[in-house]
């Protein structure tokens, strides 16, 4: 089911993932990015093995924690880091910055600043695409803190009522801001509430991109075939705070060191790419150079960018003919 | 022409787009076997099937969100709330999403919406069902707000919310839909946004209002004709895009504003239309403008306290009267 192809361009994008966010870590302690930035490094794994599945014609909606999903789903290196920087050669001509980044020609429904936001815009394209009578899906990336929203309730019941071509995916990186999932969420796995919904849920090991890519394929193969949503629960962690000011009082440094030490997605599939000959070390390690090259090459794009033009700020709140 | 109710023109209306575009498409909660509380969508599944006429459960945020999603991936949704009231349990989705997307996304979203309802007092619905709340989604960028007074107003303001690809909040008032006016029939029976409309001509005293009011305004309009005092009533139509050039020219002829509608005095959209025709024609004015609104007090249920609370048609006449020193 992963064949060669899939895996190195999966292992692609967890290095461009991995590159961007601590880049943009590095900017914004240089004073040269500003705002609320929340960084993904550490869950890379569920968003390069969702999207490996999806085309231009599938959606995803995305969260505040959105840059990874917006570079698996197609979003070019440069151009979501000139966003950040809120140039306008940005994909959201500099109006977005982290929180609402999205290249929508690449079926991204965007990131999105308030938690839950995003799960009825996905089910809204699942809507669509049913409607229309496409073979295609509609993701919900969200995280634990939403699942404790509203939204996740109301989509989630209405995309098993109307057997939406919807899957959700929660990434459970274990803190909801500062607060651990034991002291918010009335359940230790989240995908147990599937079962109100009368749809599958399913917990797998989100650093595991076999496992996450698996599972997906599952619920993708469900959705395609009219039978409804599936409730996809990602076990993760992220490395950096929750934002890049965060002083993280709520944890140890031993227990994140330890997620880094023994639990990095992208060493665990390197290993897994060599022990099962998939690729040859030479070929990984031409890939993480290329992801640091292209990196650098962003980084000079969006610093040698243009500020926005203020004469267009009043652009784009309305559609004109 | 026909002779229509509101509620059969907006019936009418959804009917022929929905026969013009098979993207358009109507959710909402008992919009099915019920046709919405007031019947505006009713038999509607009969004709188009229950795949285009969609019950929904009672979850505000996912009919918006849900709606919104549909609309950025190439369909035309109705989003019915039953009550304009409810937009707050979807307040997020309405004013976080609906209104941003197109603008935070780089004007790469196109979002074909329309989200209409009733709202309102004069049915005995209390605070929580009766209130009018177009000023706020005016203050928010990035929607239209919409608000007929009349059957034909309706039709082609509800046609033109259709086919626009931006998100309208499209608000109709409950004690109108019964009201019975002349309707075109042309099923491409269009009225532009940003287009007030003048109900009745005058020269003393110009009267804004909207929704209810507008008949509240011609009524008070005929007794001050009974003294001498020739009033024009002007609806604006659309809140936003607002046509405030139709309104300094008629206070321009005038000298006199008087601003009175439904929703609360406090912070209405009246005091935003005060404040830029005063601008507009300040040497014009004689009078300082009046603006009447409910009062700020949650609307109550008995309908003596609830009638105590709005602007009255006596109310109406006295403003007129007191920007003319009589």
């Amino acid at each position: 089911m992963l064949d060669k192809k899939t895996c190195l361009w999966i292992y692609t994008k967890m290095c461009e993932i991995r590159e961007f966010e601590e880049t943009a870590w590095t900017l914004f302690t240089e004073n040269k990015l500003r705002g609320s930035v929340h960084l993904y490094t550490g869950e890379e794994a569920v968003a390069a093995a969702v999207c490996a599945q999806l085309s231009n014609e599938d959606y995803i909606a995305s969260t505040h924690r959105g840059h990874g999903h917006c570079i698996a789903k197609g979003a070019q290196l440069d151009r979501a880091l000139a966003e950040l920087m809120g140039k306008a050669t940005g994909y959201c001509k500099g109006r977005s910055g982290s929180m609402h980044i999205a290249d929508f020609s690449k079926g991204n429904l965007g990131a999105n600043a308030i938690v839950g936001g995003g799960l009825p815009i996905a089910t809204g394209g699942g809507l669509a695409i049913k409607m229309q009578k496409r073979p295609n899906v509609s993701v919900a990336f969200f995280g634990d803190g939403a699942s404790n929203q509203g939204t996740f309730h109301e989509s989630i019941n209405l995309a098993s009522v109307w057997k939406l071509p919807v899957i959700f995916v929660c990434e459970n990186n274990q803190y909801g801001m500062t607060v651990p999932v034991w002291q918010s969420t009335s359940v230790t796995d989240i995908a147990d509430r599937a079962a109100g919904y009368n749809i599958p849920g399913e917990v797998v090991d989100g650093n595991d991109v076999v496992a996450v890519f698996e599972a997906f394929a599952r619920a993708k193969e469900r959705a395609v075939n009219g039978e409804g949503p599936t409730l996809l629960e990602c076990k993760t962690y992220r490395w950096r705070g929750h934002w890049t000011g965060d002083p993280e009082p709520y944890r140890t440094r031993e227990e994140v060191e330890e997620w880094k030490e023994k639990n990095d997605p992208i060493q665990r599939f390197r290993n897994y790419l060599l022990e099962e000959k998939l690729a040859a070390k030479e070929k990984l390690d031409d890939i993480e150079a290329q992801a640091a090259k292209q990196m650098a090459e962003a980084v000079d794009f969006a610093l040698n960018s243009p500020e926005p033009d203020p004469a267009h700020v009043l652009d784009d709140v309305f559609y004109e003919v | 022409m026909a002779k229509l109710s509101y509620a059969q023109a907006i019936r009418k209306t959804i009917a022929e787009e929905m026969k013009r575009d098979e993207n358009v498409f109507i959710m909402g909660e008992d919009v099915e076997k019920l046709g919405g509380v007031y019947g505006c969508t009713r038999d509607l599944y009969k004709e188009f099937g229950t795949d285009r006429v969609r019950n929904t459960p009672i979850s505000e945020s996912a009919i918006i969100g849900t709606a919104l999603g549909a609309a950025c991936c190439g369909m035309r949704p109705i989003a019915e709330l039953m009550y304009w009231d409810f937009a707050f349990v979807a307040a997020d989705q309405i004013f976080n999403q609906v209104a941003k997307t197109r603008y935070v996304f780089g004007g790469n979203a196109k979002i074909p919406l329309v989200i209409r309802g009733q709202e309102g007092t004069g049915r005995g619905n209390a605070a929580t069902h009766s209130q009018s709340l177009e000023s706020i989604f005016m203050h928010i960028p990035g929607i239209k707000v919409v608000c007929p007074s009349t059957p034909a107003d309706a039709a082609g303001l509800l046609r033109t919310a259709i086919r626009d690809d931006n998100p309208v909040c499209f608000f109709e008032h409950k004690v109108l839909y019964a009201g019975k006016g002349e309707v075109p029939d042309d099923p491409n029976y269009m009225i532009p946004f940003g287009k007030a409309d003048i109900k009745r001509e005058g020269s003393d005293v110009t009267i804004v209002a909207n929704l209810l009011y507008v008949k509240h305004a011609l009524a008070a309009a005929d007794e001050l004709l009974k003294e001498g005092i020739h009033a024009e009533v002007i609806d604006p139509r659309t809140l936003v895009p607002f046509d405030y050039d139709t309104i300094a020219r008629s206070v321009k002829k005038t000298g006199r504003l008087v601003v009175v509608h439904e929703a609360h005095q406090n912070n209405g959209w009246g005091a935003q239309v005060i404040t830029q025709v005063t601008k507009m024609v300040f040497p014009y004015l004689d009078a300082a403008p009046i603006h009447l609104g409910a009062q700020a007090c949650p609307l109550p249920f008995n309908v003596i306290l609830e009638q105590a609370v709005l602007p009255s048609i006596p109310e109406i006449i006295s403003a007129c009267k007191a920007v003319m020193h009589r």
